[in-house]
């Protein structure tokens, strides 16, 4: 499962640490993410490329399937009740769907600020402004911006209900596979988590493979995941009818 | 755990005193340093609560942000509601329910339908108030200002192993939270009108809203 076959694969590209990216990913194909040298933090939102007020959304995602983490049979859900992506395969095995995206405050106070001009493209960038930076060039901006997906970061709560953060979550050579059930905007970049704990700023890089995917049949795991998966697989289906 | 802080404001000397019933969208203006207070009037009614910085509403309310500075899921008294800017737009001052969600999001007919059942898409839902009060309030506004808001009153508890779960509420008849504008703000609310969920007893409620100087 987890080495594609070479015919399936449409392209590959890495983002360097820090960097933002943007791709349409088409239905019946699948983002595979790899964590090339673990410790990757990507922060990711997603739209209907057809319709880009369609937006990720998380609250519905989460309620919907009674989870509070993201792994594989996991559905990322539009706010109308459509399936932009489903995780079809996990080798990490938690994603924080809970806290957000580092900023521009956040970033300086924990590693100070390294302009371009000083740097060249090591300089210390946030991922909210990556958010912005990709959003603008879709017409996109502040208004677009909805919770975020943090991929390979896991932050757990206790009874109270305090965050609890788990540096070193995700190790090298770990993917996560992003099926798309509809034309998919995906923006990413991959900017620290924002309670990332490493001392210097050390963002990381990741791997990224397009590949052709069969689509969801009736014995998908994803759709089979929960009852409500199986109805949000037949509103997908039929936006497509 | 829970610590509960009652407040000494009088509801006769408040500037503005409304009685939402469910169902019903509340969009209004709150200054820069007055009280705002919903009471839960009959107990677990779900107030899905949205904020808006009033001379920028591109800087809205973040729950993502607010979870992340203030270290915790949950919401009550000392919790500072924070914008999608970093900005501080309320800060909750008195609570005596206890906890509010701010994970769940609000019922629309196009979650219900996955939620519940496809024949639920006729219900109404917060969504839907949303929608017609910014049509009426503000025309410039479309759905992307609609972001993901606060449930006061609702309780939804998320375990250590990443579970998600809707309990039974931890509000009653007259319970009420409280917050102190940081900034002048907008503020949207839909009170619920879910009937498929428990939480409520199938049964949604008026909320009360109060305004002091």
């Amino acid at each position: 499962m987890s080495a594609l076959d070479p015919s399936l694969i449409r392209f590959e590209e890495v983002v360097p640490a820090g960097a933002n990216w943007s791709h349409v990913l088409k239905r019946g194909t699948t983002l595979r993410i790899t964590d090339t040298e673990g410790g990757a933090n990507v922060s990711a939102l997603f739209y209907n490329f057809e319709l880009l007020c369609e937006r990720l959304n998380l609250p519905d995602s989460l309620k919907c399937q009674h989870i509070a983490r993201l792994t594989k049979g996991a559905c990322l859900y539009s706010d109308m009740g459509r399936i932009l992506v489903s995780i079809t395969e996990d080798t990490c095995g938690w994603h924080d769907p809970l806290t957000g995206c580092s900023n521009a405050k956040i970033v300086t106070a924990k590693h100070g600020e390294l302009s371009y001009q000083t740097a060249r493209n090591a300089w210390h960038r946030d991922a909210h402004s990556g958010f912005l930076r990709e959003l603008g060039k879709y017409g996109m901006g502040e208004r677009d911006l909805a919770m975020n997906v943090n991929f390979f970061q896991k932050v757990t709560t206790d009874d109270a209900g305090r965050l609890v953060y788990h540096a070193g979550n995700s190790q090298a050579g770990a993917f996560v596979d992003l099926r798309a059930e509809m034309n998919t905007l995906v923006v990413l970049n991959t900017c620290i988590h924002p309670l990332d704990t490493a001392l210097t700023y050390s963002p990381k890089p990741v791997h990224l493979t397009v590949w052709t995917s069969p689509p969801p049949g009736p014995e998908d795991f994803c759709r089979n995941s929960r009852p409500e998966n199986e109805r949000g697989f037949i509103l997908t289906e039929r936006y497509f009818q | 755990m829970t610590t509960l802080t009652e407040s000494h404001l009088d509801p006769a000397s408040a500037i503005y005193d409304f009685t939402l019933p469910a169902g019903e969208p509340w969009m209004c203006e709150i200054k820069r340093g007055q009280t705002f207070r919903i009471v839960d009037l009959e107990g677990n009614q779900a107030a899905d609560t949205l904020y808006y910085n009033a001379h920028d509403p591109a800087d809205r309310y973040s729950a993502q942000d607010t979870i992340r500075e203030q270290g915790a899921l949950y919401l009550t008294t000392g919790t500072k509601l924070i914008s999608t800017r970093g900005n501080v737009l309320l800060t909750i001052t008195a609570d005596t329910c206890g906890r509010h969600d701010t994970l769940g999001g609000a019922c629309a007919c196009e979650s219900n339908m996955v939620r519940y059942a496809i024949d639920k898409r006729s219900m109404h839902a917060c969504r839907d108030s949303f929608m017609r009060a910014i049509q009426e309030n503000q025309p410039t506004w479309d759905k992307r200002d609609i972001t993901h808001n606060i449930n006061f009153f609702m309780n939804v508890p998320v375990t250590p192993e990443g579970g998600l779960t809707f309990a039974d509420g931890v509000s009653a008849s007259g319970r009420y939270v409280e917050m102190r504008a940081e900034m002048d703000v907008l503020a949207l609310i839909s009170n619920c009108p879910q009937l498929n969920n428990p939480c409520n007893a199938y049964n949604p409620t008026p909320v009360r809203l109060l305004i002091w100087d």
